[in-house]
């Protein structure tokens, strides 16, 4: 979908970018991560043009990024920042229409495009179409920046670091539903974050960047437990490791089908880093497992979260 | 009607608003300056003809008006345009250049202006407008600068990234969210200009300067004061609607 080749970029005597390679899939989940001045936000502004490379090429469906107007491909990527940026003159209805205002679609399809990303994002269409940004909620502001992201339908979704500026518990709430929605629609997405867990939450690929190379790509599991270097181990967090392993895996995978326990069971969809954490809290060894609709499945031992079971 | 229970209401909001107040005002001066008479004649017995008529009031506020919008819709349009010149990469460069001699404009009083125009065009019109229309640029540019930097860096950035062009981003992000901002700047410019094109009538212009000029070399008292009561609810007036107009250009501010 998006091929970086060979790619550098300086600003004046900074070098930014150094000789980048990285290929985006059709469909991947593709999150840059790094700590600040590691180049992730240049690396996503260049796909868009947002900001022009320097040397190297960068493909875009097959074709050189530059045989294209800079417009016409923004209009082809969603764009989603942490500032948000909702025009604050137009109502959630008309921020949402941007892209397919510029793309000239007929009215009645805008409209319907609207109530249906209204719907995706869990806000009440007719409540809320009419409203002005500064009517909204931090998160139901960014709610409408990913809406507006996604409206023309684009073939790929640019996220700069698009829940940066949320609280804790909106950001996982707004993670589990651009999982939802990237599940759901198949889209390739490229997001950049310097938070890790975001980063394993939401990947299905991590690309660790440093000084505008790329350290290690992988998927959070190879990040985690095959970590290139030392640095990418300090990243992850040294002293963290296993429990992020924990939070890569559900229950699901470890429960054991024939045993059964008392108490108050835990969804096998839980990760068993919340597992551990209700293990802990509850003081016990063992814990009973239902699926989605509440059926019991088995049982999940304190030392199955060590390793599996034969 | 949704009134109903309060059938004063709309009557009441009428009542108490000042535009409301200040335009009757204007509009019986303009055509009531006559039935003053007797209140003329009796503050200044000494003079022979206490109501100035070698023009209607009506004609006189017209003639002031029409100089006032053709000098300020010159300010205006040179104004903007500047301040958006300026704002753009490739004008940056120019903005201190612009922003002194729009500051030079103002410097120069009027009446210097007027006093150089009208041995090289003569008098009339052309003089006054070109003086009007420089010394009311600076606050149009300057507010046009402000208003054009205040846009949120985020909603442009996002603009641009969501695949608008320059002149859509300015069209549909940067002029309106500027718009209040620069009505701002419009409205004291064109204050400033209705006092000031007063002094057009030194040049020949009619205007609601010539009574104040006619009463000053006549030490009529009555005159100047006909002139210059009308020339003040003037720009009240207008300064109240443009306070009316800045508000509606950023109504969605106060959706609730």
């Amino acid at each position: 979908m998006i091929e970086l080749q060979h790619v550098s970029k300086a600003f004046g005597p900074t070098q930014a970018i150094e000789d980048l390679s990285l290929t985006v899939g059709q469909g991947e989940f593709i999150v840059l991560i790094g700590s600040s001045g590691s180049g992730k936000s240049t690396t996503l502004k260049m796909m868009n043009r947002l900001i022009e490379h320097d040397s190297g090429r960068i493909l875009f469906a097959g074709d050189e990024i530059r045989s294209f107007r800079p417009e016409d491909i923004r209009r082809r990527m969603g764009y989603a920042i942490q500032s948000i940026g909702l025009f604050p003159h137009w109502t959630v209805e008309k921020n949402i229409a941007t892209v397919p205002e510029l793309l000239q679609w007929p009215g009645a399809r805008i409209r319907a495009r609207v109530t249906e990303l209204l719907a995706l994002l869990d806000l009440e269409p007719e409540l809320y179409r009419g409203r002005y940004p500064h009517q909204l909620s931090g998160g139901q502001q960014q709610r409408v920046g990913v809406a507006r992201a996604l409206a023309g339908d684009p073939e790929v979704l640019l996220m700069d670091e698009p829940f940066g500026s949320l609280d804790p518990l909106t950001r996982v709430a707004l993670q589990e539903e651009l999982s939802r929605i990237h599940r759901a629609s198949g889209k390739t997405i490229v997001l950049v974050t310097h938070d890790i867990d975001e980063a394993l939450r939401l990947a299905t690929r991590i690309v660790l960047l440093d000084h505008g190379r790329v350290i290690q790509t992988g998927t959070p599991l190879q990040i985690v437990a095959q970590p290139a270097s030392d640095f990418v181990t300090d990243f992850v967090g040294r002293s963290e490791v296993g429990i992020k392993l924990l939070g890569l895996e559900t229950v699901a995978g470890r429960v054991r089908r024939n045993e059964s326990a008392d108490g108050e069971p835990v969804a096998e969809t839980l990760t068993l880093r919340e597992a551990l954490s209700i293990f802990v809290a509850r003081e016990v060894e063992r814990l009973a497992v239902v699926d989605d609709d509440g059926r019991p499945t088995g049982c999940l031992h304190f030392s199955d979260l060590v390793k599996p079971r034969e | 009607m949704s009134n109903t229970r309060h059938p004063s209401s709309a009557l009441t909001t009428l009542a108490r608003d000042p535009l409301v107040w200040a335009l009757t005002a204007l509009m019986l001066l303009i055509f009531g300056m006559e039935s003053l008479k007797p209140l003329f004649v009796a503050v200044f017995p000494a003079l022979e003809r206490p109501i100035y008529e070698q023009d209607t009031f009506l004609a006189l506020v017209i003639a002031h008006a029409r100089i006032v919008a053709v000098s300020s819709s010159v300010s205006i349009l040179i104004g903007v345009a500047a301040g958006i010149f300026v704002t753009r990469s490739a004008g940056a460069e120019f903005r201190s250049l612009i922003e002194s001699i729009v500051a030079i404009g103002q410097t120069f009083p009027p009446v210097a202006v007027l006093a150089v125009a009208v041995p090289l065009i003569g008098f009339g019109e052309a003089p006054a407008l070109i003086a009007l229309a420089l010394y009311g640029l600076l606050p149009i540019v300057q507010q046009t600068i402000a208003g054009l930097e205040s846009v949120p860096r985020g909603a442009r950035d996002v603009a641009k990234g969501l695949g608008m062009s320059n002149g859509q981003i300015l069209a549909r992000v940067d002029l309106p969210l500027a718009l209040p901002v620069i009505i701002a700047g419009v409205r004291t410019s064109v204050i400033i200009n209705i006092g000031t094109a007063a002094i057009a009538s030194t040049v020949g212009v009619k205007t609601l300067g010539s009574p104040i000029i006619v009463g000053l070399s006549g030490f009529n008292t009555a005159y100047i004061l006909q002139g210059a009561v009308l020339v003040g609810l003037l720009a009240v007036v207008t300064d109240l609607a443009f306070g009316r107009l800045g508000r509606y250009c950023e109504r969605w501010r106060f959706a609730a």
